[in-house]
């Protein structure tokens, strides 16, 4: 079968610029190792959470700054206006799940340590959670639930630096007798989807809180039915209720990669899971196709565009070999952000500014992986999400924003490519 | 051993990813998981078999392996464990039985209107899973009483024509010889002269029941029988995705065969609707659809999206005019093989397959389409709408049913409507 674009990897980024190319009448191929880091993170779309320790109010206005600071970062590569275009579009896609919040300010969100952070977007199922404006919080653990802690979340707010005061406190409800046990959050969530728990759930909490609390719960209140189950307890509660991101798995982050896979199939475009992309057969500069490795060995997909969405060294996009040697896995692509001695390759400490922190591909600005001159390596390849160099998501806070944006933006220059100037020798 | 499959442990970074698809670990407690089941346990296994038996609740059904996205072979470590669980206290009667499609065949196709009645009656099945630990309400096919070997040795295709190699399964041959039929009928449209060599079981059903050596001398003899024509250049197309799998990677991967026939062999295998767009791809491929007016949902098996090629069925039938095809988006229908035949396992099975019995009821249709024959099986089973071979589909919509071709298909086939 031939594709209009192939894309490597099944996560945010890659799952952006497959439904963007599809929906607008590509024919779209996603080859992945597995599912991607969607079903770890908390499904929230964090643009700019910190430019250097400054905790950021708005991304909007802040993400000009990081970007004449770091020339080299993904978001450089977006145009302005995109990253607005691609947040409304995201929203628009994931309707489903009701992304509430903008550009303009952070919300502020407990994480599933009771860490305030600061993220563009939500759902609206979890953003309830907001911390700015203080005020009574309960936050609800079930026994036997290993991966919700709620005394920790409540214990670490209460001591959080916010901009106003909350005071917080911890819940445990002992889970139904059908449900008792090693409790995993995919299984309860697929406990709200098929039984009553909610009746359980929403009896279990109406003496325990008081009227003026906002009640936090461990993001499981459905695979299918989150977004329903949330309002519903809200409505027989009569009071704000808010999902809190849990360790991983991620039920809201499964919801996201489902609804985007949902809509890629809806879309016509074809999700291929267990396969490795190896290599690419190119010829004058262009990819003409993508080898792929599958239970009897190389295939080639003949493509006109290709996005690499890889993610970086811990999806295997980045590898770093035993003899301190860096590689892109894919294609072999030139690297950024490598530092100069092989001998010092990791920082003492875990927190520290690591050497290889902002390793990855540098791209021109139609997100192409260019070469150390700075020309594309290859014509008709693009890259998005974990892969580009030249960020630290984990600090900043950028890394969903980044999918995003770049998702989009790499699907966008392959739709209406710029127009590529005329050389000197044709001149 | 191939001890890259035990070695790929060291990659497991406990994401939880493997542990949200299990289909398994989502309906019961008696199965923790793949992470621990697979990479964890394996850590502290010795060279001896697993100190708990949960290892045999895994359906071995492969979701685990295709989402982990460090690549961690969860499936295939289990499907050791469970080898060596059974080597130690040895493969029970049952097990030993289901495993062998070709020897229940045998006994069961001269006597097929007794062996039937026999497999649909309550009484006696009642008395089997009392005896033998088959599950009374298990799904299981009829015995078609002429086996499509027979079917085929009669059977005269055109001279002269470029080859290719029919490898069936036992499915085909004992219960479902009609789609055999349609197989060589749709090649022999397209062009192609059928080779159908004398051959047995993959194996396949000896190794997911825990009997690698039983397992490995049916690969072998199968490989036999098929490197002659993949030593020709031919290729060699299956109609079942799990027999296929078996060749393509599961013989070496799993039982860990390293000759250079398998190896000549599984890269000659194609699994019929990916032969057939490889054709397409090259132009090659007849589309004189006639227009097939009807909604039809399409299950792609656990064991088919273990090829790695995507689905071509979808990719095929989409040529067919007015044919709409709904993709559904679940992943397993509980059977895996032979899993869901079993007593302990049945209700297993069913709360797995619930949400596919669902959303094929969902969509109103009564006809489904599914590659796998035990899977199609199941889905008829839970929901009682009737399940086909893509090939089906294709069949029809060429007009292969309504065409008379005197001495190219059997007497039975030109009469036999697809339902829908
Ligand atoms: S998906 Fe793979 S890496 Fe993740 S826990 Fe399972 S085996 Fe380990
Ligand atoms: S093979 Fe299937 S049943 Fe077994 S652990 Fe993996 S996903 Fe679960
Ligand atoms: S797995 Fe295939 S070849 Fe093997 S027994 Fe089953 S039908 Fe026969």
């Amino acid at each position: 079968m031939s594709y209009d674009t192939v894309v490597v990897g099944a996560g945010l980024a890659g799952l952006t610029a497959a439904l963007r190319l599809s929906e607008r009448g590509q024919r779209v191929l996603v080859v992945a190792r597995g599912v991607g880091a969607t079903h770890l993170a908390p499904a929230t779309v964090d643009v700019l959470g910190y430019l250097g320790d400054t905790q950021v109010a708005s991304p909007a206005a802040s993400v000009p700054v990081l970007i004449s600071s770091s020339p080299n970062h993904p978001y450089a590569h977006v145009p302005a206006e995109q990253l607005e275009t691609s947040l409304e579009w995201f929203c628009t896609k994931t309707a489903a799940l009701g992304y509430a919040g903008n550009l303009d300010e952070n919300l502020l969100l407990p994480t599933a340590l009771g860490v305030p952070k600061p993220s563009a977007l939500a759902p609206r199922s979890m953003s309830g959670g907001d911390l700015r404006a203080g005020g009574r919080f309960v936050f609800v653990g079930l026994k036997g639930f290993k991966d919700f802690h709620p005394t920790l979340i409540a214990d670490n707010l209460n001591h959080a630096r916010l901009p106003n005061p909350i005071e917080a406190r911890a819940l445990e409800l002992v889970p139904p007798s059908s449900r008792r046990g090693d409790l995993s959050g995919r299984v309860i969530a697929g406990g709200f989807d098929t039984e009553d728990l909610i009746d359980w759930l929403a009896g279990a909490l109406e003496d325990r809180v008081d009227p003026d609390e906002r009640i936090g719960v461990p993001a499981v209140l459905g695979l299918r039915s989150g977004d329903a189950t949330w309002q519903e307890l809200e409505k027989r509660l009569q009071r704000k209720v808010f999902e809190v991101a849990t360790l991983p798995p991620s039920v809201p982050g499964i919801r996201l990669s489902d609804v985007l896979s949902s809509a890629l199939r809806t879309a016509g475009a074809r999700i291929v899971l267990g396969v490795r992309a190896v290599g690419a057969r190119a010829k004058g500069g262009r990819i003409e196709a993508v080898e792929v490795v599958n239970a009897t060995g190389t295939v080639s997909y003949p493509v006109s565009s290709v996005v690499l969405a890889s993610g970086g060294f811990a999806s295997g996009g980045l590898e770093l070999d035993s003899f301190g040697a860096t590689r892109e896995t894919v294609f072999g692509l030139p690297l950024i952000g490598l530092p100069n001695t092989d001998r010092v390759r990791f920082a003492p400490h875990y927190f520290d500014a690591q050497p290889l922190a902002t390793a990855g591909v540098a791209t021109d600005d139609q997100l192409r992986p260019v070469d150390a001159s700075g020309s594309p390596v290859y014509e008709n390849l693009h890259a998005a999400g974990a892969i580009l160099g030249g960020a630290t998501p984990w600090k900043e806070k950028s890394g969903t924003g980044t999918s995003v944006a770049t998702g989009y933006a790499a699907a966008e220059a392959i739709l209406t490519p710029a127009p590529t100037p005329v050389s000197e020798a044709v001149r | 051993m191939n001890s890259l499959i035990r070695d790929s442990l060291d990659h497991c970074v406990k994401c939880t990813i493997c542990e949200t698809y299990c289909p398994v670990s989502q309906v019961t407690p008696l199965f923790p998981g793949p992470k621990y089941i697979g990479p964890q346990a394996e850590r502290y296994r010795g060279a001896g078999p697993p100190a708990d038996s949960s290892v045999d609740y895994c359906s071995g059904c492969g979701i685990c392996t295709q989402v982990c996205p460090h690549d961690v072979k969860i499936a295939e470590i289990n499907s050791r464990a469970r080898a060596k669980l059974w080597e130690k206290r040895g493969v029970p009667l049952r097990n030993q039985m289901i495993a062998r499609p070709t020897v229940i065949g045998r006994l069961g196709t001269p006597v097929a209107p007794l062996a039937n009645w026999a497999l649909h009656n309550r009484a006696v099945r009642g008395l089997v899973q009392s005896v033998v630990g088959i599950h009374r309400d298990a799904p299981m096919p009829s015995f078609a009483g002429r086996t499509f070997q027979s079917r085929a040795r009669r059977h005269r295709g055109p001279a002269g024509a470029p080859a290719v190699v029919y490898f069936h399964g036992c499915g085909t041959n004992y219960y479902e010889p009609l789609v055999g039929e349609m197989v060589v009928a749709v090649l022999e449209h397209n062009g192609f002269r059928v080779i159908v060599p004398p051959q047995d079981c993959c194996g396949l059903p000896l190794q997911s029941n825990g009997n690698f050596p039983a397992a490995r001398t049916y690969v072998r003899r199968l490989v036999d029988r098929l490197v002659p024509h993949a030593r020709a250049g031919l290729p060699i197309v299956s109609n079942s995705t799990s027999c296929g799998l078996m060749l393509k990677r599961e013989a070496h991967e799993i039982l860990g065969i390293e000759d250079d026939d398998l190896k000549l062999v599984s890269e000659s295998m194609y699994d019929l609707c990916e032969f057939l767009l490889h054709l397409h791809d090259r132009g090659e491929l007849r589309t004189d659809f006639m227009s097939l007016p009807m909604t039809v949902p399409y299950h792609a098996p656990c064991q088919q999206r273990g090829h790695g090629i995507g689905k071509p069925a979808l990719d095929l039938l989409a040529l067919v005019p007015d044919l709409h095809m709904i993709e559904l988006d679940v992943d397993c229908c509980g059977i895996a093989g032979t899993y869901g035949l079993k007593k302990e396992k049945y209700e297993i099975s069913m709360a797995v397959g619930e949400r596919l019995f669902k959303e094929v009821t969902a969509t109103g249709s009564d006809l489904a389409a599914c590659d796998s024959e035990t899977c199609r099986w199941q889905i008829t089973h839970g929901t009682g709408v009737k399940s086909v071979h893509p090939i089906e589909l294709l069949y029809r919509a060429y007009g292969l049913d309504r065409r008379t071709r005197a001495g190219s298909v059997s007497p039975e086939l030109q009469t036999a409507r697809v339902s829908g």
